[in-house]
Formats: structure tokens, C-alpha cells, sequence
């Protein structure tokens, strides 16, 4: 059990190292039988509830175990009231839990004909059977209790749990459930992908959907059922909850999510079991919840595919590429008109000495100044523009990047003319929109569509008036010609 | 929320109704059960049905946190402590939702789970020393609204039914006053914030008198019966209507109804299998359920037994139809017997009931003779079938006429249309048509018969 080890990072540290040396290696190295027993059966059960718990989240059906959680309880009173009329024993684990399996598959059975019958939506499903089965639960329970045998002992263990004091029988139970989950969803692993991901081309491919969407339910109920004795309801439908919504943040590859929804469970089963074990009069429960909810919350922040910082960055990213491409041709076509009157409108020399204020590049834009000033500084960085005080110029591969932006801008914007019928004057904000994502291909394509050739060093004019800054429409000279005090009006 | 009815109820309630007591439970019942009924039309049309329970789950640090704070059980404190973790709950589940981009479901079960974990964990650390049971101590029981009263005016008016009195007037003024905008917000924000109603503000009141509501209820009846309440009433009248002011009163009627019976219910019905009195609160709740079913069975708009019985019949007035045109054509041919039942069940592949229902109606209307053995077309039944098969080779004519469909391929199509062809759009065919005398296949079109507008009104039933 060397891996254990590495969850005390996860713990709560001074705790720890206030500890005895001794308390730690006993609950670490599981000495104790109890412990044993709790975090063994937490981590599978954590395991099995993070693999179902990756389907049901994609098949937007996160709440399910919510539900079918509290629609047990009538199963578990009326197992409990009926079984000596047949001759069982109305406490033993397997009546009670046979009891909860009933009526959580007609709990199911009623979300599934709520909403395929009625006008009523999936959520209201839910929190239909929720409340009304739970509420039935509570009316047999209270006539349960009226019982001689007890007071209906351990009844209300399945509602609050009893984490840490689980037993080897329990353990046993949970270790089966684990099992049949793993070979069930192993086994239906495409099917059951097929029927998250696209639900009309599985039944269009032949494939049972209903047949399969049972079995997934069947299994969130087995796994429910089996986690609900041992580790009271809300735990569960945070083991149901928790790891997958997690583990949504690191990938968008099944598969991986799905491993990683389960290893996450186990886990935080782990390590908030462990923990409890430290400190005893902590609910173990209650940790475990808070170790995953942890790992949800650094999840959400750093996780690869869809956390927020991941998200922030790719969007940035993306809005740097768009801001280089705007300025750029902002410049070029600032320059355009000296361009047209120089002797030799394309040769680079002269064109890379005409400087431009600043500010009038600025103007081409409603930026704010620090987002405008930043990409500047990062044009001047990678070489595209030199600068002088308060004014800018292109180099030379700046001059042919720039040509290639406002190409590309151009021939979407001619595209959009002749071929979908936009108007001329709407064109600029729509060419803006798609310039970024033309690949080599797709302008190659448009500039056949539209006789362009890519060997003609001109660029296809304009389809619609740029709008320039009044100061160079007024002083048409080549702006090269302009001092430094030459600043804008 | 209390599972175990104590001890002190069993002498509370001898076998006999006492109207000082149930008929405070009732009233308690009742006020909790509107309160919450008329805020849960809006969530089940914002499809946040599920925000009742995970606001009664997530409560638990804000108990415990104003215990911890304040050192007293005092109600106060606490219902202040449960109403702002329940308001953080909603939030939180938005926050969630739109800055992980999580699904609703989910982030909602994320946000509660992780907030009554916390609160377990602040309850045991404040429980060193004094009782604070969470399952007991923290959630009321609808059986004791009776024992705890107030001084109002003179009279001794139980707690319970002050507070909720409260929070449904609240929340009927709430809905009354701001009902126009409620319904925009609800059913188009975008449309709403076009029109200078702020969308957002009205979706945070909606969701801090959700928890307002939920905290007070269960502080006092129990958690169980408003979240029942807050869906299950408001699905029932949207079975039952498509409008949202009836939606609202019939809502709030489904709600006092399930009240009471649920009450009276819980004291009833488990002594006729030899027990006392059941949970009151989970009762009602069953008692909610119950009606929805009703609802859902028998709604004269959306019921599925409008709505079987619906495409029963019209399965029933196609298969007639079949039956006249199939003895038509028959006729046609020239067979000289009746035909038995059973070859028509071959025939037209009906079970054995739809047909001899058919056969019946078409005895009593006299469109058919004969019996099981061998029927025969009637003058009347010639005439209404002559017009089907009129409207079924007018149709194949029209098919392969105007809309250039071949003709092994009009049959089927014909045979659909058929049933809904009246007189007026007979002769429309027939004129677009150039008034044709036999279909594509070269059967006879029958001249028109029909006297009056629609062939409708002769379908069985």
C-alpha cells in the first residue's frame, strides 16, 4: 500500500505532523482492521461510483442518483414490513437492499415515463419522484418504527449513512458492486458511448437504446443502493457527481475521463477516509465530499481541456492572433494611398520608410489604449514594425505580412460580395469575423473563385471605403516626408 | 427532517380528531404548501425543479455556522444562517454553471453536496459540547406546530402558522404584483431586458424567496414536504393547463388539497392495517403525487387517456373507412357473397375488437346488413364508401396528374389522404384534374354522391 503515501498531500498538513508518528504509520500502513475495512470499501465504491457517475454526467442526467437515491426508501420500509409475511428477515442486508432495488428501478421507470409521456421536463421529472417517493418512504417508515423488533434499527442508517463504521460484510457487498459495474461498462463500453454522445445515430445503427439506457440506470441503481447503506445518501450523490464533473475539465477523450472520473473517486475516498481515520471525530463522509469537492474546485481552475484558465488562455491566444491581424492591416491600408503615389509602389524600400503616427493607426480602432499599445510592443518585438518617437513603420517581413492580412481580408470580403449576396457596406465586420481561420486551401480556393490569382503582386482593391483618419485624407503627401513634430491634428 | 414521529404525538393524537390540534397541523400544512407552490410554477418553468432540494441539503453550515456564532439555538440567528447559505446555494450553482461551464444538474449537485459536507463537519466540531443533531434538532416536524404558540392579539396562535403566514403572504405579493414581469423573465429574459425589466434582479428575488421559503418551512414542517411542494403542484396544473394565471391558482388548489387529505390520511389509512398515525409531512407529499398521477391520467387537455382514446378513435374511423372501401371494391369485382368477418380481419389486419366495433356502429347506422357470418354494403354504406374510393382514385389521378409521382408509387399515399378528402376538396381534384372517369390504374372513378359537405360526420363514432 505504498501509493497511500502519496494522499498526504491532499491532507490537512499541521493536523498531520501533530499526530503521533506512530498513529500516522498505523493508519497509513492500515494496520487496523477497521480502518482497513472503511477505506478499502470507500475506494471501491468511490471507483465504481466515478465510472457510472462519467456516463450519467454525459448523458445529462447528473441529478439521476439524487433521485433514485431518496426513491429507495418506500423499497427499504416495505422490504422491511413485508418480509416476515414470507418468511424472511426484515433486517437482513439483502432483503432491506433487494427492497431499495425495486423501488428504485420503479422510481427510474417513473422519471423515464414522466418524461416521455408528459410535457413535463427532465428536472421536474426528477424532483417529482424525489419528493414524492421519499415522502412515501417516510410514511412506511413511520409506521415501520411502531414495529416490536426494534425501533426499525438501521433503517435510518441508509438515509444518514454510517461511514465510518462500515463492516466486512458491507465491504463485501461493495467489492461485488464494484466488480459487476467495472465488467458491465467495460463490456456495453461502446454502446453505452454511443447512446451519451449521439443517441439517434445509435438507434439509427440498430443498437437497443432503451435496452441500454435501462442497463445504465440499472447500474447507477445497483451502485446507489450498495453506496447508499454504507455511506448515507448525500455522499453519494457526491461520489455520483463530483469525480465526473471533474473530471470533464481535464479531457474531452471519453475514455480518459472516464478512468479518470474513477480514479478521482477512489481517491478522494481514499484520502477523506484516511483523514477520518486521523481525526475520528471528523465524519468520514463529510470528508470525503470535501477531498473531491477539492479536487472539483482545482479542477475546474487548472484543468487541461476545459478549465477556466485554460479556457482564458486559448482565448486570449486567439484574441492576440486577431488583434496582430486588425492592426497590421490597419497599417497597410493606412499606407495604401502613398503607396499608389510613389514611383514604384511595391518596392520594399520605400515602403518601409514611410512612418505613420501612432495615433493614427490608434484611430483605425476602438481599443483602449493599453490593448493597443501591448500589441504594439509585441509587433516591435517580433520584428514586424520599427518604431521612432511617436511614430511607427513596417519592416519588411512586417510589409509582407501585412500584405497577406489585408489580402485575405479581401478576398472573404469580395467572396461575400459576389457569391452571398452580402452587402458591401456590412461586409468588413463579417470578413473580420472568418479572416483568422482561412487555411492555405480555402483562400487558394477563393482566389480561384474569383480569378484572383495569388502571383499578381497587387491586392484586389477594396470592395468598400476604408475609412481614414481625417489627417491623412487631408495632407495626401507620403507620410514619410512628415518630421517628428509632423503629430496628428 | 424528523423520520420518527416521537412518542409525545401518540398521546397527542388519541384515535379521535381534535380540531385544536390537527387543525393546526393543517393549517401549517396548508401555508407551507401554497408558500411553496406558488414560487415552484416559475422553477419548474425555469426547469429548476431541483433547486428545493439541494437548498434543504445545503442549509446545514449556515445552521451551524450561526450556532457557532451566536452559542444559542436561538431561531433567529438560525433562520438568518440557513437563508443566506440557502440564497449562496443558488448562486454558487450559477457561478458554477457559467464560469466552469458545467451542466445545471451538475454544478447543482456539486455546489450542495460540498455545502453539507461542510456543514456536517462545522456540526460536529460545534457539538463537542451541546446536542445539535442534525437529523433531529436542525429540522421540525409538521406534529408539533401545535406546541409551540405565539401571543397574537389574544389569541394563542402557534409559531409555525405565524411564519409561514409571513412567507406566503410574501410570496403571494410577490406574484401578484410582479406577475408580468415574472412571466417575461421566465419566459423570455432576452425579451424582458429589451423591455427595461431586469431579468437578473427578478431571478435573484425569485431565488432568495425560494430559500427563504424552504428554510422556513423546514426549520418548521419539515424538509421533505416543501420540496414536494415546490414541484410536484405546479407539474400538476401544467398538466392541466397551458395558461399561467390558471397554472398559478390551480397550482395553489392542488397544494391546500394535498394538505389536507394528506393530514387527515396519515392518521387514517395505517389504521386500517392496525398502526397509529404516519408522517404527517410525508404523507401530503404521497398525497401530491397522487394527484399528479390523477393529473397526468385523466387531464382533459394532456391526459393519456384523452390521448389514447383520441388515437383509438381515429384509428377506428380509418379502419371503418377501410372496411366500406374494401366491400366496395369487392362489390366492384363482381363477388357475389358477403364477406365474414374474419376475412375482413385478414384483410385489413384490425384486432378482433376494433372490428366488430366498427361492424357494430356500422349496423346502427345502417351502412351495413348482414351478420358476422356475411356482411353486405347497404344503399347508405354504397354511397359513403363510393365517395372513399371516389376520393382514393380522384387522389392517385391527382398524384400522377400534377404532382408527377410515379404510379406503382401512389397507392400508399392515396390510401393516407383518403381519410381526410370532404366533398369541397373532391371536386377541387376532380377539377384540376380535367374531371377524369378512371384513376392511373384503370379502375372506374364512382360519380359523386354525396349530398352534403363532409364525408366526416359518417365515421363510426
Amino acid at each position: 500500500m505504498t501509493a497511500v503515501k502519496t494522499t498526504i498531500a491532499l491532507v490537512d498538513m499541521p493536523i498531520v505532523f501533530a499526530m503521533q508518528w506512530n498513529d500516522w504509520s498505523r493508519v497509513f500502513l492500515l494496520q487496523d482492521y477497521n480502518t482497513r475495512v472503511v477505506v478499502l470499501a470507500t475506494t471501491l465504491l468511490g471507483l465504481a461510483a466515478g465510472l457510472v457517475g462519467s456516463f450519467t454526467l454525459l448523458r445529462k442526467r447528473a441529478l439521476l442518483g439524487d433521485a433514485l437515491s431518496h426513491a429507495t426508501l418506500p423499497g427499504i420500509g416495505l422490504a422491511f414490513l413485508l418480509a416476515p409475511t414470507w418468511g424472511l428477515d426484515g433486517k437482513s442486508l439483502a432483503v432491506l437492499l433487494s427492497g431499495a432495488a425495486i423501488s428504485g428501478l420503479v422510481g427510474t421507470a417513473s422519471i423515464i415515463a414522466i418524461r416521455n409521456l408528459t410535457k413535463l421536463k427532465e428536472d421536474a421529472a426528477l424532483g417529482i419522484v424525489l419528493s414524492v417517493f421519499f415522502g412515501g418512504g417516510l410514511v412506511v417508515l413511520g409506521i415501520a418504527q411502531q414495529r416490536p423488533e426494534g425501533h426499525a434499527a438501521g433503517l435510518e442508517s441508509f438515509i444518514y449513512g454510517k461511514t465510518a463504521s462500515i463492516i466486512a460484510q458491507d465491504g463485501w457487498w461493495i467489492a461485488a458492486t464494484a466488480g459487476c459495474t467495472i465488467a458491465i461498462l467495460s463490456l456495453f463500453y461502446k454502446e453505452l458511448k454511443l447512446l451519451c454522445f449521439d443517441e439517434g445515430f445509435a438507434s439509427s445503427r440498430g443498437y437497443p437504446i432503451v435496452g441500454l439506457d435501462i442497463l445504465l440506470m440499472a447500474t447507477v441503481v445497483i451502485v446507489t443502493i450498495v453506496g447508499l447503506q454504507a455511506v448515507g445518501l448525500v455522499l453519494m450523490i457526491a461520489l455520483l457527481v463530483i469525480p465526473a464533473a471533474a473530471s470533464r475539465f481535464w479531457t474531452s477523450n471519453m475514455r480518459r475521463m472516464t478512468l479518470l472520473s474513477a480514479a478521482l473517486g477512489a481517491g478522494s475516498c481514499m484520502a477523506g477516509s484516511l483523514v477520518s481515520a486521523l481525526l475520528p471525530d471528523l465524519p468520514s463522509g463529510a470528508l470525503i465530499v470535501l477531498v473531491s469537492a477539492s479536487a472539483f474546485a482545482f479542477s475546474m481552475f487548472f484543468g487541461q481541456e476545459r478549465g477556466v484558465i485554460a479556457r482564458y488562455w486559448r482565448r486570449m491566444g486567439m484574441q492576440q492572433r486577431l488583434d496582430r491581424r486588425y492592426l497590421m492591416r490597419g497599417l497597410y491600408e493606412l499606407l495604401e494611398p502613398s503607396f499608389a503615389m510613389a514611383a514604384t509602389p511595391e518596392s520594399g524600400a520605400a515602403a518601409t520608410n514611410m512612418w505613420i503616427p501612432t495615433k493614427q493607426l490608434l484611430a483605425t480602432r476602438t481599443w483602449p489604449i493599453l490593448r493597443f499599445s501591448r500589441e504594439i510592443n509585441r509587433l516591435k518585438r517580433d520584428g514586424f514594425i520599427r518604431a521612432r518617437d511617436g511614430e511607427i513603420a513596417l519592416t519588411a517581413t512586417g510589409l509582407l505580412e501585412a500584405k497577406r492580412f489585408t489580402r485575405e481580408h479581401r478576398l472573404w470580403e469580395l467572396y461575400l460580395i459576389t457569391h452571398a449576396d452580402v452587402a458591401a457596406e456590412r461586409v468588413d465586420r463579417d470578413a473580420e469575423r472568418i479572416e483568422d481561420c482561412l487555411e492555405p486551401i480555402m483562400i487558394h480556393e477563393l482566389e480561384s473563385l474569383l480569378n484572383e490569382t495569388h502571383t499578381d503582386p497587387r491586392l484586389p482593391v477594396s470592395p468598400h471605403q476604408i475609412e481614414l483618419p481625417s489627417t491623412l485624407q487631408a495632407s495626401a503627401v507620403p507620410v514619410s516626408n512628415q518630421t517628428k513634430k509632423g503629430a496628428p491634428q | 427532517m424528523n423520520l420518527f414521529i416521537e412518542p409525545i404525538i401518540a398521546d397527542a393524537m388519541p384515535a379521535g380528531w381534535l380540531w385544536e390540534l390537527d387543525g393546526w397541523i393543517i393549517a401549517a400544512g396548508v401555508l407551507c404548501a401554497v408558500a411553496s407552490s406558488l414560487l415552484g410554477n416559475f422553477l419548474v418553468l425555469r426547469r429548476m425543479s431541483m433547486l428545493g432540494d439541494a437548498v434543504s441539503h445545503a442549509v446545514l453550515p449556515g445552521l451551524a455556522a450561526a450556532f457557532l456564532i451566536t452559542g444559542s439555538r436561538h431561531s433567529l440567528p438560525m433562520f438568518l444562517g440557513a437563508a443566506i447559505v440557502g440564497v449562496l446555494t443558488a448562486l454558487l450553482t450559477q457561478w458554477v454553471r457559467g464560469f466552469g461551464k458545467v451542466d445545471e444538474g451538475a454544478s447543482m449537485g456539486v455546489v450542495f453536496t460540498t455545502l453539507f459536507a461542510l456543514g456536517l463537519v462545522m456540526i460536529v466540531r460545534a457539538a463537542d459540547s451541546v446536542d445539535l443533531d442534525p437529523g433531529c434538532v436542525l429540522y421540525g416536524a409538521i406534529e408539533f406546530t401545535p406546541l409551540d404558540t405565539l401571543d397574537v392579539l389574544g389569541f394563542d396562535i402557534p409559531r409555525v402558522v405565524v411564519i409561514l403566514s409571513v412567507v406566503t403572504l410574501v410570496n403571494l405579493l410577490f406574484v401578484v404584483l410582479l406577475f408580468k414581469e415574472l412571466k417575461l423573465a421566465s419566459f423570455d429574459p432576452a425579451l424582458a431586458d429589451s423591455m427595461g425589466i431586469h431579468s437578473n434582479w427578478i431571478h435573484y428575488s425569485l431565488m432568495t424567496l425560494v430559500a427563504i421559503t424552504a428554510v422556513a418551512s423546514f426549520e418548521s414542517v419539515g424538509n421533505i414536504l416543501v420540496v414536494a411542494m415546490f414541484v410536484v403542484p405546479a407539474s400538476t396544473a401544467l398538466m392541466l393547463t397551458d395558461r399561467l394565471p390558471v397554472m398559478i391558482v390551480i397550482s395553489a388548489a392542488v397544494a391546500v388539497l394535498s394538505a389536507v387529505i394528506g393530514h387527515w390520511a396519515a392518521i387514517t389509512i395505517p389504521n386500517w392495517f392496525g398502526y397509529a398515525s404516519s408522517s404527517t409531512a410525508g404523507m401530503m407529499a404521497l398525497t401530491t403525487g397522487v394527484l399528479f398521477a390523477l393529473a397526468v391520467i385523466f387531464s382533459p387537455k394532456n391526459g393519456l387517456l384523452i390521448m389514447f382514446s383520441r388515437r383509438f378513435q381515429l384509428e377506428l374511423g380509418i379502419l371503418g373507412d377501410d372496411v366500406l372501401a374494401y366491400l366496395y371494391r369487392l362489390e366492384e369485382k363482381g363477388t357475389a357473397e358477403a364477406i365474414t368477418d374474419r376475412q375482413i380481419r385478414e384483410e385489413l389486419l384490425g384486432s378482433r375488437f376494433a372490428i366488430s366495433m366498427v361492424m357494430w356502429w356500422y349496423k346502427l347506422t345502417n351502412q351495413l346488413q348482414g351478420d358476422h357470418t356475411g356482411y353486405r354494403l347497404t344503399d347508405a354504406g354504397r354511397t359513403s364508401a363510393a365517395s372513399l374510393v371516389r376520393s382514393h382514385r380522384l387522389w392517385e389521378q391527382y398524384l400522377v396528374d400534377q404532382a408527377g409521382v410515379a404510379s406503382d408509387r401512389i397507392h400508399g399515399q392515396a390510401e393516407r389522404l383518403e381519410h381526410f378528402t370532404d366533398r369541397k376538396f373532391r371536386d377541387e381534384l376532380d377539377r384540376q384534374t380535367s374531371f377524369p372517369s378512371s384513376d392511373p390504374h384503370g379502375s372506374p372513378i364512382p360519380a359523386e354522391q354525396s349530398t352534403e359537405q363532409s364525408i366526416e360526420s359518417q365515421k363510426p363514432i
